[in-house]
């Protein structure tokens, strides 16, 4: 598993809550940092490709692990 | 700020269940980098209480999921209405999706603009002290002022 710098659990929460707290961790992080995201929204594996596309945040890493999501986001 | 998208939405319905598109689109939006106003009209500036008091009702909306098959005359009994607001929000908690007031604070944070329709506010006598702070009042000339150069917009 790749390195991260801060993590965001946002497990049990449903849309749009995992793309909004992301958004706001992303805020207070430095550009190049790494942000691990852990979700349990399956809407949220498409919400993180659909996110990174639109603000220029580079997706690392998408997996699903015991149903589970967790993502590598890089800021911009 | 002038690349920036632009998102603008019309609020008009003042019910549990349609105050979460606004809310959900504006939130999001502004989090990809929109700039995003939101219009309140008529029962949509229910949506701008200070005190938020929305109800669901299954009136009138035949495909509202219900734990059981209820007659349409029952539904409208006393009390139903309380009923199924109550059973909405509990189901909304527990499946972790947000209340409208987070929403709708998520969305000022963010600094979503929203304006209430004038109109409006003089038509039902409506209190602007029972209002949220950092709102604006004007008219559908002060909407298409943004709206006319909007990348999105929206009618809820």
């Amino acid at each position: 598993m790749a390195d991260f710098d801060q993590e965001l659990d946002a497990s049990g929460l449903n849309c749009p809550l995992p793309i909004l707290r992301a958004k706001k961790a992303l805020n207070g992080m430095e550009s190049g940092q790494i942000l691990r995201i852990i979700a349990t929204d399956p809407g949220s594996v498409k919400d993180f490709e659909a996110f990174a596309k639109q603000t220029g945040n580079n997706l690392i890493e998408s997996g699903e692990e015991n149903g589970k999501y967790t993502f590598l986001l890089k800021k911009k | 700020m002038s690349d920036e998208k632009k998102l603008a939405i019309i609020a008009t319905k003042g019910s549990l269940d349609w105050a979460y598109p606004p809310f959900i689109l504006a939130s999001t939006a502004s989090a990809l980098g929109y700039e995003t106003q939101i219009f309140f009209t008529f029962y949509g500036l229910a949506l701008l209480k200070k005190d938020l008091n929305l109800q669901v009702t299954s009136l009138g909306n035949p495909a509202m999921p219900m734990p059981m098959p209820v007659p349409v005359i029952m539904q409208a009994i006393p009390g139903m209405q309380y009923m199924m607001t109550s059973m909405m929000k509990k189901k909304m908690k527990s499946k972790g999706v947000a209340s409208v007031e987070e929403l709708r604070d998520l969305c000022l944070e963010a600094e979503v603009k929203m304006v209430a329709c004038q109109m409006t506010v003089d038509l039902f006598e409506f209190d602007t002290k029972d209002f949220i702070d950092g709102i604006e009042y004007g008219g559908a000339a002060t909407f298409f002022d943004f709206a006319g150069e909007s990348d999105v917009c929206l009618y809820v």
